[in-house]
């Protein structure tokens, strides 16, 4: 299943609604794409909401990662919000659940980036 | 082309991302009719999908006019995958290790350890071209396996 991107604003936090799976290829290319495209628009707060992903490999978390980096160096935020059980489990094995700030309500996630 | 012997599936691919996500498809199928369960399952396929991307991505970097080769056999005590493919060949023992602080923000180099997490056994072995990955997954003795 292609990954799918859907974006909306909710009080100055852009928060991505990602359906799919991101892997090596479209996926990995998309959600960079959305990400850089955001932050060169200077938006600085982002919100991925993951609770209809069921899968990112390896790609997909390096994708994720170099997010994270790129949104750093231009004094942006990537948040994660909505973790399914298999990409928790992912991020917990690899350590990058120290790394992300991830959230599980949408509401104190937006009121985070204040 | 595949081909199918005692058996034993085996698959000759291009190297593209359509030959890492059948590679994972037929491992997952593989691990699913040996009756492993749904998390057991995800390992295997997640395990053979990083294998594969290796091979495509690092191994024949997208070479269409390399080939990647896949085997899928249970043979009862265990599933085996292997994955091969022509290219420059890497050394599974150089690689930096992601877990360590410094390495975290790496954009790259978590696949192998995922295969190392999810399979009980990772081999490779180095051809001439290539490298040739071998995954294993032990299989309970009849009747544990639930």
């Amino acid at each position: 299943m292609a990954l799918t991107i859907a974006s909306r604003e909710v009080n100055g936090v852009t928060v991505l609604d990602l359906s799919g799976r991101i892997t090596l290829g479209e996926g990995s290319v998309q959600l960079r794409d959305a990400i850089r495209g955001l932050i060169s628009k200077g938006q600085k707060n982002i919100l991925l909401n993951l609770a209809d992903v069921n899968y990112i490999d390896s790609s997909g978390l390096g994708e994720l990662v170099s997010a994270f980096t790129t949104a750093k160096n231009q004094q942006a935020d990537v948040k994660l919000l909505n973790l399914t059980k298999k990409v928790h489990d992912l991020l917990q094995l690899t350590k990058l659940y120290t790394v992300f700030d991830i959230k599980d309500d949408e509401a104190g996630a937006i009121a985070s980036f204040k | 082309m595949s081909e199918a012997k005692a058996g034993r599936l085996s698959l000759t691919l291009k190297s593209a991302v359509e030959s890492v996500d059948e590679i994972e498809a037929v491992a997952e199928k593989l691990a699913s009719e040996a009756g492993l369960d749904e998390d057991e399952c995800f390992h295997v396929a997640v395990a053979a999908r990083e294998g594969a991307v290796n091979a495509v991505l690092h191994g024949n970097e997208f070479d269409l006019t390399k080939q990647i080769f896949a085997s899928f056999e249970n043979n009862g005590a265990a599933l085996v995958i292997i994955i091969s493919d022509q290219g420059k060949g890497l050394d599974p023992d150089t690689l930096p290790d992601p877990l360590a602080p410094e390495n975290l923000l790496r954009g790259s180099g978590r696949g192998i350890f995922l295969m190392r997490s999810f399979m009980d056994e990772v081999h490779f072995r180095q051809l001439n071209p290539g490298t040739e990955l071998t995954l294993v997954k032990h299989l309970a003795p009849a009747g544990k396996n639930s």
